[in-house]
């Protein structure tokens, strides 16, 4: 039987599983959507197309699958790019489709014509432009399986309106995509892994490092067998918070520009790294040359183009990271360490009390408060979704992930808006799941039209906005180095509460301490979407912070005891 | 350093450009570019010629494997290996100095491939210094245009080299020798 390029598009998307699209209809997409009808699709219409982008980001990072997301040529195309190229620094499953122009306007600057397979190549792990209808199935069946096979990203395929609307017969091929010149399965030869094991059993000072690799490849049980095993305390990078349980004795907390102190410390100390997929990031090592002088490093990656990129490592094991781990775990040597795990309970002092809940109240409202009893009251059981910038660094400090995808956040490209559209996409692929977002006033305003989306579609995602009245990381970098010139940094807000009645959703605002926990319990209990406005202390710095550059453990501390006991 | 790539690619449209559009985006800068068929249908091989350090040219392999069209990629610089460029140079020749240039094309072994009343066309095919030597003493006649490949490159057989004229000594090779000692392999 003959079908459209539409037709075949929906059904080859339900045959990759899938339920759930976010997409914006336009011109050169209208004949899929017409088509999909037809089909057992759930469209969340969302306002616009970064949120589209986002929504299937977050739909990826909390459920596991690929997320789907749709757009119309030119406009439509290019509101995606910030969520493409989000997807990409942080390697999120993601199938963008987007229509494009007929293949005979082509080249010819046709009404929203834009060259997005262009436009977007260096930021998708690969794409596609489709012409012709018999190319559609086998397309959608690569840009599935090269998202979310190897190291995951964002994967766009540009259909032509042409090839939507045009027919052919359809024959469903079940056979496993062959591409030549990709390759997912890599893996690493016996005698490296001898050296590996080796490396781990000699270690005196190792540290595990908890990379978004956990996540993507399944291996927290792997990685918490394996330092439980040996007694190897285990630090987190942003994107693997959750891969390691918070509450565990062996986790030591975040590492990086707002990592714990004792964590940085202890880096700097350690004789072997262990990086279990992670990159080592800028934000993670503080000047590289500085950097963990004292460590061999064993690098854990399903991408080889990482090793040495930044960091150069003694073991190089390429491949999924869950493989590679059960295959080292039944060789890794029960170890004791507790003399190594003694001296970072030092490092620690009293700069670990972390019990802000008792302090009394100074009168102040404090973010760092905030996030804390959200965590208690929601039992650190929420799907917590952040934006970027002060209040995301104080989520990752003071909300304790004991589950894996249970903080979603814009880690590498650290794109401001990504919180409320990713939280909607969170809420989809895991409807049970209590969602918050937890945005800042500046990166709530970027997409906040998405409020519609949630209004519209009736979901249940609750937004905890950290107003400060400034665009709060950045005005902290001009009050540490810019001898606080805050250039374009103070915001002039709505009435957020106002702002949410007007989508017909409830808002709230807290302003004291004690308001915090009575505000989060009303969002939770109330049926629909709650947006608390917490209207916290205006020039609040995240501490400890490494300078951009500076060594890992010349860390700026925090000046006088605000929310802590002891001097952070 | 001077890294000469052999880079094998699927046939599709735009694989030239995600090839360049890597080695811009990782801020290498491309020395030279060439690329056409293969003894098999659907393979394209460009030789990519880029300044960059072993470090640099390890990344560069690597990342190159990230790109789904890129089928094989072989750092060629560190084996022995046969580069060649080919140019067209139209000089100016008069009735007098014609002679001397043609003299000039004979001790370089290029040949003349166009004769008008004041210049002819030379074509030369070699290493880019012989090239470049040759360039140099046509320059006090007067270079009027030059087109140039590029590099080309393979790496040599397994056996003893020297298929005659102007071809270098070979030494022999093992298939595939390793292009360094890193214990990296981005290919298996």
């Amino acid at each position: 039987m003959k079908r459209t390029g539409a037709q075949i598009l929906w059904e080859a998307l339900i045959r990759e599983g899938v339920s759930t699209v976010f997409g914006y209809p336009g011109g050169a997409i209208l004949p899929a959507y017409d088509a999909m009808l037809e089909f057992p699709i759930q469209h969340v219409l969302v306002r616009h197309e970064q949120g589209a982008t986002h929504m299937a980001d977050g739909y990826a990072r909390a459920g596991g699958g690929v997320g789907v997301a749709v757009a119309t040529s030119g406009p439509g195309a290019t509101n995606m790019v910030t969520g493409i190229a989000t997807a990409m620094l942080d390697s999120s499953p993601m199938v963008c489709i987007t229509g494009q122009v007929g293949g005979k306007l082509i080249g010819s600057d046709a009404f929203q014509e834009t060259d997005i397979t262009g436009v977007t190549l260096p930021i998708t792990k690969h794409n596609y432009l489709v012409s012709r209808p018999q190319d559609v199935a086998r397309t959608v069946k690569e840009a599935f399986y090269v998202a979310k096979s190897g190291r995951p990203g964002p994967v766009l395929l540009d259909i032509t309106k042409d090839a939507q609307q045009s027919s052919c017969e359809v024959e469903w091929d079940d056979s496993e995509v062959t591409l030549p010149g990709y390759r997912p399965d890599l893996r690493a030869t016996q005698e490296v892994y001898q050296r590996a094991i080796d490396m781990i059993n000699e270690a005196k000072r190792p540290i595990i490092f908890a990379g978004h690799g956990i996540m993507l490849s399944g291996a927290m049980d792997v990685v918490r067998a394996i330092a439980e095993r040996a007694n190897i305390p285990v630090a987190m990078t942003l994107l693997g918070i959750g891969g390691f349980p918070a509450r565990h004795p062996l986790n030591l907390g975040m590492m990086g520009m707002h990592g714990e102190a004792w964590v940085n410390s202890a880096i700097q100390e350690a004789d072997l790294l262990l990086a279990f997929g992670m990159r080592f990031d800028d934000r993670v090592t503080g000047n590289l040359a500085t950097y963990a002088q004292n460590a061999k490093k064993i690098h854990i990656d399903i991408d080889p183009a990482e090793f040495n990129k930044n960091v150069k490592v003694d073991v190089p094991l390429t491949g999924d990271l869950r493989t590679v781990l059960e295959e080292i775990l039944p060789h890794v040597a029960e170890g004791d360490r507790s003399s190594w795990r003694a001296a970072i309970e030092e490092m620690k002092g009293d700069c670990a009390v972390r019990d802000i809940q008792n302090l009394p109240d100074s009168g102040h409202l404090y973010a760092a408060h905030v996030i804390n009893d959200l965590w208690r009251v929601t039992d650190g059981d929420a799907i917590v979704v952040t934006d970027v910038g002060q209040h995301q660094m104080w989520e990752a400090q003071y909300y304790h992930h004991d589950h894996p995808r249970s903080l979603i956040t814009s880690g590498g490209l650290g794109t401001m808006g990504f919180a409320l559209p990713a939280a909607i996409g969170a809420k989809f692929a895991c409807p049970d799941k209590e969602v918050w977002a937890v945005v800042g006033d500046g990166g709530f305003q970027m997409t906040q039209a998405e409020l519609a989306t949630i209004a519209q579609e009736q979901i249940k995602v609750n937004v905890a906005i950290i107003n400060n009245g400034y665009l709060g990381m950045v005005r902290q970098w001009q009050e540490f180095f810019y001898d606080r010139r805050y250039a374009a940094t103070p915001l002039l807000n709505p009435d957020f509460v106002k702002l949410a009645e007007a989508y017909g959703l409830s808002g709230m605002a807290v302003t004291k301490r004690a308001g915090v926990v009575p505000g989060v319990e009303a969002a939770r209990e109330h049926a629909g979407a709650v947006i608390l406005e917490f209207k916290v202390e205006q020039e609040d710095s995240v501490f400890p912070m490494v300078p951009a550059g500076a060594a890992l453990d010349k860390m700026i501390r925090r000046p006088n005891p605000i929310v802590e006991t002891a001097a952070d | 350093m001077r890294h000469t790539f052999a880079v094998h690619v699927e046939d599709t449209p735009g694989v030239l450009n995600r090839v360049a559009s890597l080695f811009r985006r990782r801020a290498f800068n491309i020395e030279s570019l060439t690329v056409g068929h293969t003894e098999t249908a659907g393979v394209s091989r460009m030789t990519i010629v880029a300044d960059t350090d072993d470090h640099g040219a390890l990344r560069l392999e690597a990342n190159l494997y990230k790109l789904v069209n890129v089928l094989r990629v072989d750092d060629i610089t560190v084996r022995p290996s046969v580069q060649r460029d080919l140019a067209m140079i139209k000089v100016a020749a008069t009735p007098e100095t014609r002679t001397h240039v043609m003299q000039l094309v004979d001790v370089f072994r290029a040949r003349v491939i166009d004769v008008a009343p004041d210049s002819v066309i030379i074509e030369a095919t070699g290493p880019e210094d012989k090239i470049d030597g040759l360039v140099e003493v046509l320059r006090q006649y007067g270079v009027i245009e030059m087109v140039r490949t590029g590099c080309v490159a393979m790496a040599r057989g397994p056996k003893i080299g020297g298929l005659g004229d102007g071809v270098e000594r070979g030494t022999q090779v093992a298939d595939d020798a390793p292009a360094d000692d890193s214990n990296v392999s981005y290919s298996v």
